[in-house]
């Protein structure tokens, strides 16, 4: 167990390639309820939601979910998060554990000069179980009250699972489908107690932060404080489809537009490492012995099996294909830009599929 | 997992099996656990000269990377390929997967490593 942004979470239950893999070839189960929510309702709360964040939450049915920056003045990240759309003028994003406050002190100073509207820090109502795998639903479905197959990607939707008053949301952060269950912090345990029992026979096992980062990095998912930060922007990060600029006005959008027709100095690209070594977060990406870059995650990833990661880079060194040069712990080490994701469940199964075990 | 009674062992997690001036070194159950899965062991060439105490590799897991302490002064006579490609043997077999044989400067040196009994008692306190 470690400490993880004010909470004690397991770093892994049975081995990270262990887990990582139940997750791409069966399910894994992850307790997530470290993550914030906050609540944005009232009248004027998509004006208020469409002040903050990059993408259009105006184009959210009720019951959809989108990926979304909440944008700085610079237009970069305050957060990443998610935007649910709960009711025409209800919306609930879902944030970073260790971003929560900042967030809603954030949210709640901006929204100010919009009347009709109230934000408040809803986490303490919700905890949070991940089922990711492509086995979710079927280990998922005789626990549940509702169709889960009527969920679709990024949809959620209301009804009970393990006895447990649930919104049952079709996301992740594994790259695999599966489901994210919020239900009140006293049924977490009776729930988490119930996935497995319903799983043991299909060997569902829970899995940790290692297995959630490794998996986020096959998919390409950005972890803030490591891909994102105040530092960097929307564009730079490589999540421009997350702006809506027809929208209409957010923060930061005048900056990223800018920025936009400008050209960018610098874009996070993904890299696949050549020479036999492992870039890791904080790596100076090199030239001529001059850092030019930083890889900002890496490792070698169970599934995949490569020592893949991604790093910011001078922007005219972005084009897949590209060589770069990593500095592993003193040695100029050659890597290559690769198109991203490095993993889709949707694409070719490239990995090597094999399990391990553990003495 | 028990400490094989046959290898002596270092404060760093090292073990040394020897034989006559040749000793093989790797790694206890106990780092192997510590490290989690090992996808990667960096290894020095044949011929590398090594002291008592200084780093000969480098062996990462998913999550870290440590460094290896050869547990005595010697020249490197052989270094265990296969492990580039199955580097997960580490985990599986700690106390039977060898990384680097060394020719010993001095087999009688080895008197200040620990014995099983010394290295499980330092790994419980």
């Amino acid at each position: 167990m470690v400490p993880y942004a004010g909470w004690e979470m397991p770093v892994e239950y049975s081995g990270i390639s262990n887990e990582h893999m139940a997750v791409r070839t069966r399910a894994g189960v992850f307790d997530v309820s470290h993550m914030g929510q906050i609540e944005i309702a009232g009248k004027n709360a998509l004006a208020a939601v469409q002040l903050i964040s990059s993408n259009d939450a105006g184009a959210l049915q009720t019951g959809q979910a989108q990926y979304s920056a909440l944008t700085t003045p610079e237009g970069t990240f305050v957060d990443d998060m998610l935007v649910y759309r709960m009711a025409p003028s209800h919306f609930m994003l879902v944030v970073n554990a260790a971003n929560t406050a900042r967030a809603f002190a954030w949210i709640s100073e901006q929204i100010k000069t919009i009347g009709d509207v109230a934000a408040i820090d809803s986490s303490s109502r919700y905890a949070l179980i991940a089922v990711q795998g492509p086995a979710a639903r079927e280990v998922l479905q005789p626990l549940a009250t509702i169709e889960l197959g009527d969920i679709g990607y990024y949809r959620f939707g209301y009804g009970e699972v393990a006895g447990a008053r649930a919104t049952i949301s079709r996301t992740g952060y594994t790259g695999e489908d599966g489901y994210e269950i919020f239900v009140p912090p006293n049924a977490a345990d009776r729930l988490w107690q119930a996935v497995l029992d319903a799983g043991r026979s299909a060997d569902v096992i829970p899995c940790g932060l290692g297995a959630r980062d490794t998996l986020r990095l096959e998919a390409a998912m950005r972890l803030y404080g490591n891909d994102i930060d105040e530092t960097t922007t929307v564009l730079e990060a490589g999540l421009g489809w997350i702006i809506a600029w027809n929208k209409g006005d957010f923060i930061g959008r005048d900056r990223l537009l800018e920025q936009k027709e400008r050209g960018l100095t610098r874009q996070l690209v993904g890299f696949e490492m050549i020479d036999r070594a492992i870039a890791r977060h904080g790596y100076p990406v090199v030239s001529g012995g001059r850092q030019i870059g930083v890889v900002t995650s890496g490792t070698q990833t169970p599934y995949l099996k490569k020592a893949i990661g991604m790093a910011y880079v001078p922007a005219e060194l972005r084009a897949v294909g590209t060589e770069i040069e990593i500095d592993v712990r003193g040695r100029a080490s050659k890597a290559r830009v690769v198109r991203l994701p490095f993993y889709s469940r949707t694409g070719p199964r490239t990995g090597s599929g094999r399990s391990s075990t553990q003495a | 997992m028990a400490y094989p009674a046959d290898l002596k062992y270092t404060k760093d997690h090292e073990w040394l099996r020897v034989s006559g001036d040749v000793a093989e070194v790797g790694i206890t159950d106990y780092a192997q656990e510590q490290l989690g899965d090992v996808v990667y062991v960096s290894l020095p060439e044949v011929g590398t000269r090594v002291n008592a105490g200084e780093a000969f590799g480098s062996i990462e897991s998913v999550k870290a990377v440590s460094e290896l302490f050869a547990p005595a002064a010697g020249e490197v006579v052989e270094v265990n390929t296969a492990l580039n490609d199955r580097p997960e043997v580490v985990n599986t077999s700690p106390h039977e997967t060898w990384m680097i044989r060394l020719r010993l400067a001095d087999p009688n040196a080895t008197g200040s490593l620990m014995d099983s009994a010394a290295y499980e008692k330092h790994i419980s306190a």
